[in-house]
């Protein structure tokens, strides 16, 4: 096996292996977690390889098994799918490395980190597969690792969430697998270079437009759009703050990713309907999960809300299907990754410090904790989209394409939107920092079981601001990005090889 | 014989979907059920039915010969099947635990997590 093609294999099989390890070490907390920091550093290590190969050298593809396409199963790592992993392995060692010092005794003695490196191997798996089916085992070895993790410690109302989000993933999941099997049997292929070479013809368009339409429900519950995203508020704020950080960074966007994946390189034949359909479905999803926020009061509650708006944005740039809007979308879920997963590791903070996430109960943190005042204040304004923020410039983008196509309902609501994310996020910094608090001298004495936490939170902010301040070679690789989605023959080239 | 397995899929969907709608929760997990099984037999439809052909390569051949039954939709069945057993174990589970911490079998009971 030669370098290149371990280097594709490495993302899926680090966790993988480390998962297996962390499995044998049962009940052995600290050897599992020393397990799980080495595979979270390596991961990211071998992600950010990756992206540069990619980046240098073009799309990589491996057969599994020797198995010439498309018999075999590939793994193809694009621009796209390489970036996808970097942020895995990203948020997968921030969340890593927080949850080492903040996760309870009772969880890891019962399988927190084995259980974590699962998901990552199954959400990478699902970024890197280039079979249509192998997608679908990536999302069930992603779900069922994130089934466990959500009820892990059986509190009542992880348990309540739980049922909501097993309910209805599952749902998600046999749709999903229907809708395979009818591009199989319309196709007799799962490869997906191969299944967007058969599909390519006229005559296969309207069935194909309908099976499109099974996909965009399967991936519409799992990447949480309007009307589908109920399960997401009920369940994202139950489990402890690291499993609901990773969830909220990265999840959803497994599911994002992939109606990107299969909307520019399969069902490409009537965009007219299904582009459309999409545009539609991101301006009600901004629109409702912002309006949901506003109404609540909790940290993890309002931040799950606007995960909601957030995926509004970057199906958006998907929906509008111009090489701006989808370098927009491409840099949208970078920015989002990144500051979500922080922003719900800096509500554990505030949990930790003073006990609560209840915005009523909270208060005074910008008097005790200046810095961790900051620290919330980048994230947050940069969520909103205010400059020189990461969140700015993947507005920007998005808006700019929406300009130039002259779609001004977009423009309007995202502009819109981003206000509404504003307000939701000062109500956050008047409760919790600004205001004074009501029980003093509460928060003293946490200090040693604090801090560590700061790691990851500080290393997610520097790399917040850095994406804004270095937005030009960002936003240049989202455009090589959205060139290699416009134009599936290079996809196709290098997984078929002609 | 196509007709009557897609009739069989809608039945299945059809009687999946009633059940899930309903508000007590293991009628709930049992329309999980009948929806898995209804993909899975969709699968084997729209993979093409064949009777009595397997396929198996001739000594010498480099391929089956033609009319065989294809052997893939049945191996995404088999994959498919494992892992809906094992969600549905898990589900399984889990809604018990959640019946006896909440001690409601009525889905619109398990309100608190909502606003």
């Amino acid at each position: 096996m030669s370098a290149p093609s371990l280097l594709l294999l490495a993302p899926v099989l680090i966790p993988l292996l480390g998962a297996m390890l962390a499995f044998i070490a049962w009940g052995r907390r600290r050897t599992q977690k020393a397990i799980g920091l080495t595979a979270v550093t390596l991961l990211s290590a071998t992600a950010i390889l990756l992206l540069i190969r990619v980046q240098r050298q073009g799309i990589l593809a491996v057969q599994i098994g020797n198995w010439d396409a498309p018999f075999g199963i590939p793994l193809v790592a694009d621009l796209l799918g390489a970036l996808m992993v970097t942020l895995s392995g990203i948020t997968g060692l921030a969340v890593g490395l927080y949850a080492v010092f903040y996760m309870d005794r009772k969880r890891e003695i019962h399988g927190f980190y084995p259980l974590f490196l699962a998901l990552l191997a199954g959400v990478n798996g699902a970024f890197l597969t280039g079979d249509i089916f192998n997608l679908y085992v990536c999302f069930e070895i992603m779900l069922m690792a994130s089934f466990v993790l959500l009820s892990l410690g059986g509190e009542k109302a992880q348990l309540e969430g739980a049922v909501k989000y097993v309910a209805l993933n599952f749902l998600s999941s046999a749709i999903f697998l229907a809708a395979v099997g009818l591009l199989y049997g319309t196709a007799g292929t799962l490869n997906m270079a191969d299944l967007a070479v058969k599909l390519s013809s006229d005559d296969t368009t309207p069935i194909a437009t309908i099976i499109s339409m099974l996909f965009l429900v399967a991936f519409g519950i799992k990447a949480a759009v309007f009307p589908l995203f109920f399960w997401l508020p009920a369940s994202y704020h139950t489990p402890p703050v690291p499993i609901s950080a990773v969830f909220a960074g990265l999840l959803t966007k497994v599911g994002v990713y992939a109606m990107i994946r299969v909307f520019t390189l399969i069902f490409i034949g009537d965009t007219p309907t299904t582009h459309t359909l999409i545009v539609g479905i991101a301006l009600l999803t901004m629109v409702t999960g912002v309006l949901g926020a506003a109404a609540q009061f909790d940290i993890r509650r309002i931040l799950s809300f606007h995960i909601v708006s957030q995926i509004g944005y970057m199906i958006l740039g998907l929906g509008l299907f111009t090489r701006v809007a989808l370098a927009g979308s491409v840099f949208y879920l970078a920015h989002h990754i990144i500051v979500k997963t922080n922003l719900f590791l800096i509500g554990g903070i505030v949990r930790r410090l003073q006990g609560t996430e209840d915005l009523g109960r909270l208060g005074g943190l910008y008097r005790s904790r200046p810095f961790l005042a900051v620290l919330f204040l980048i994230p947050a304004m940069s969520l909103a989209g205010i400059p020189p923020l990461s969140g700015f410039f993947a507005k920007l983008f998005l808006i700019v394409a929406a300009i130039e196509i002259r779609a001004y309902i977009s423009v309007a609501v995202a502009l819109g939107v981003g206000l509404l994310t504003l307000y939701s996020m000062t109500k956050i910094w008047n409760e919790a920092f600004w205001k004074a608090a009501d029980r003093n001298g509460e928060s003293s004495g946490n200090e040693s079981r604090v801090l560590p936490l700061y790691l990851p939170v500080v290393g997610l902010a520097l790399l917040t601001v850095l994406i804004g301040l270095a937005a030009g070679p960002v936003f240049s690789l989202s455009l090589e990005a959205a060139d290699q989605l416009l134009d599936p023959s290079q996809y196709i080239r290098a997984v078929l090889g002609k | 014989m196509e007709l009557i397995f897609a009739a069989t899929v809608a039945v299945l969907y059809a009687g999946g979907l009633y059940m899930m709608l309903r508000r007590n929760i293991v009628k709930f997990l049992l329309g999980l059920a009948m929806l898995s099984h209804g993909a899975n037999l969709l699968i084997f439809t729209a993979g093409g039915l064949t009777r009595g052909k397997a396929p198996l390569i001739e000594p010498g051949a480099d391929a089956a010969a033609a009319g065989v039954a294809d052997p893939l939709p049945q191996a995404l069945i088999l994959t498919a099947i494992v892992i809906s057993f094992a969600v549905l174990a898990f589900a399984l589970v889990l809604f018990l635990r959640a019946y006896r911490l909440t001690g409601t079998d009525d889905l619109d009971d398990l309100r608190s997590t909502e606003s």
